[in-house]
């Protein structure tokens, strides 16, 4: 599903540079479930931004399905981004004059489908999550799990290859947390590919795999038991 | 290329964003609706300016003949200076080249009758030229000619006003019209822009009045236009000159401002040209800052927005937006906004200035207005600077990294 070699990258600060990243090699199978970890300057996030084409390695290799991405143009990152990728972040990043279903519906109007069908799959998506009650209700209506839920399935509409989550409990209490993580579990029995970014243990024990960072290199890559989210729930 | 999902992604956020589109809204309005009262008034202003010139010719020199103030070369003070024929043609011999048109005058005043109606008028007796230094238009019939002139013939031209007090029931020309007891023919009417009592005057040709009048060959005033090829420097100093010169032939003491009097429109025109200058500078002055307020208000706003926008913009790239799509949506925002703004504030406008006319009438200002081509030249100018306004921030949000918009916390 995802391979990455010896990918670098470096920020400028003001003259000199700051190395984020030293040569990550990472393979990310089909249905896996991975957290990314860290302190935080570790480059977790910067991993998971050039994962998701959001940002760009300086050098190295990433092949996303098959597709080596490299030099995109803004034009086809744009529709890789759409096709391949579901974006989970911390703090939502839901649209605050859409509703829950303009919102999930979103991701296909830039894939192009006709209104009638973007409704129909923003309703069942949102059905899925739970919130089909509250498709009319904007962001500011909403509380933190409901908002994730609606992110989740805004992540979820455009049936993705790739889950990526950034810190998706951070801004939760831990009961909310867990009803996330449980539902995200259950994304991955599905039997979709998840990437998680956290730096909270507990998190972490509920994928299958925990890949450690330190100072831009891995230190620790192993697969973990699984921690099912719904024994707390 | 009509894509209705387009345009509801645009109204629904130019909807849910009420307080900023209509902030941005209101600039452009503001500005339309102060470009459009503030050149009205100018041009109000200009018209009541022109109107106040339109009766004679601007290059006019007139001169007046008046009693001496002061003894001179054995004369003495308070002798009647009398014009003459030989000093209208003194003045053609000496200054032929710097007079357009000339036309000496004998007033008169006259008891006009015909049929049962019977009114008091003025007679001006004149030269041909005279129809172009008082700018009469002809309306039927003909002008005095240098027929007119050396046969003395008994001819009338009458103004507009006198035919519709006198000839109630018929036309003038071709009728016997009696000036105090002589017959003259009506052989023409004429109209002029000075107002009704510049339309009141009869015209007859001088020699006649100087044959039927006194049998002389006396006259009263004389008026001319200089060349208009003259600056108004060179103008002024043909006025003088004149002056000195029929002062020395007068023999009038040379610092005498009575004997007699040159007064020449050079002056006036100098600061008629100026003023007209000036309030055209005005409303150019007024139109580019409006407009350049307009203008920076709506680059303004417009930096605004993609500010206030970048996470969403951000939010979008994430979900697959194009950056041509992510341009378009802010662009066409822009335009529709500054694009009904602009014509509610060009109706406000119109309609301020249309009611207050009658008032600021009693303000010197007539007919205030602006033409249809200039507002909407207005409008579309400032639609094509919040297109250039919108077009540069929106170009570089769509540049903007998705992760960078989205860590704008």
């Amino acid at each position: 599903m995802l391979k990455i070699s010896n990918l670098h990258k470096s920020y400028a600060i003001g003259d000199s540079s700051l190395h984020v990243l030293k040569g990550i090699n990472l393979d990310v199978e089909n249905g896996e479930m991975v957290a990314i970890m860290g302190s935080s300057g570790s480059g977790k996030s910067t991993l998971l931004n050039i994962i998701g084409m959001l940002d760009e390695a300086d050098s190295g290799d990433y092949i996303l399905d098959g597709l080596p991405i490299k030099n995109l143009t803004e034009k086809k990152a744009a529709v890789y981004r759409n096709k391949f990728l579901g974006f989970i972040f911390q703090s939502f990043n839901l649209i605050n004059y859409k509703n829950a279903l303009e919102n999930v519906a979103l991701p296909l109007y830039y894939q192009g489908l006709k209104r009638k069908e973007r409704q129909k799959q923003g309703k069942f998506h949102l059905e899925k999550v739970g919130l089909l009650d509250w498709a009319h209700h904007l962001p500011k209506e909403l509380s933190g799990g409901q908002k994730q839920r609606v992110a989740i399935a805004r992540a979820l509409a455009a049936n993705p290859k790739l889950l990526l989550a950034d810190e998706p409990t951070g801004a939760l209490d831990t009961t909310t947390s867990y009803e996330i993580m449980e539902f995200i579990q259950q994304l991955n029995d599905e039997g979709k590919t998840i990437l998680i970014v956290t730096h909270e243990e507990d998190i972490a024990e509920m994928c299958k795999r925990i890949v450690r960072l330190r100072d831009g290199v891995i230190m620790e890559d192993k697969p973990v038991n699984q921690v099912r989210a719904s024994q707390y729930v | 290329m009509f894509d209705i999902d387009l345009w509801r992604e645009i109204f629904q956020s130019i909807n849910k964003n009420r307080t900023r589109s209509l902030l941005s809204g209101l600039t452009v309005a503001f500005a339309i609706l102060l470009f459009t009262i503030l050149f009205g008034i100018v041009n109000g202003l200009i018209n009541t300016f022109e109107e106040g010139f339109k009766d004679d010719a601007i290059n006019n020199i007139v001169i007046y003949p008046g009693e001496t103030s002061k003894a001179y070369k054995g004369l003495q003070a308070g002798r009647r200076i009398q014009l003459k024929n030989e000093d209208h043609n003194y003045i053609l011999d000496e200054f032929g080249d710097k007079v357009e048109f000339m036309t000496s005058r004998v007033m008169k005043n006259v008891t006009a009758t015909f049929r049962n109606e019977k009114n008091n008028y003025t007679i001006r007796a004149i030269h041909p030229d005279n129809l172009f230094i008082e700018q009469n238009e002809i309306k039927e019939g003909r002008y005095i000619n240098q027929r007119d002139i050396n046969d003395r013939t008994k001819v009338v031209i009458i103004g507009r006003m006198v035919e519709e007090d006198l000839f109630t029931k018929t036309t003038a020309v071709g009728k016997y019209l009696n000036l105090s007891g002589i017959q003259y023919k009506v052989v023409g009417v004429y109209t002029d822009e000075g107002g009704d009592d510049e339309e009141r005057m009869l015209y007859i040709p001088i020699t006649t009045a100087q044959l039927v009048y006194g049998n002389n060959d006396y006259v009263d005033m004389m008026y001319m236009t200089y060349n208009p090829e003259m600056d108004y420097d060179a103008a002024l100093a043909f006025g003088v000159k004149m002056e000195k010169k029929l002062k020395n032939r007068f023999l009038i003491a040379p610092t005498d401002q009575r004997g007699i009097r040159v007064q020449n429109n050079a002056e006036g025109a100098k600061a008629v040209n100026a003023i007209s200058f000036g309030l055209g500078l005005m409303a150019l002055v007024i139109g580019f800052g409006t407009l350049i307020a307009g203008i920076v208000g709506i680059s303004n706003m417009m930096i605004f927005i993609v500010k206030e926008r970048t996470k969403e913009i951000g939010i979008r790239k994430a979900l697959g937006a194009q950056p041509r799509q992510i341009i378009s949506i802010i662009m066409i925002e822009s335009i529709i906004i500054t694009a009904i703004a602009g014509y509610v504030g060009l109706l406000i406008g119109v309609y301020v200035i249309k009611f207050s006319t009658p008032i600021l009438a009693d303000y010197f200002i007539k007919d205030p207005g602006v033409s249809n081509a200039l507002v909407i030249g207005a409008t579309l100018t400032l639609i094509a600077a919040g297109t250039l306004a919108g077009y540069l921030p929106a170009k570089r949000a769509s540049r903007i990294k998705p992760i960078v918009a989205l860590r704008d916390d």
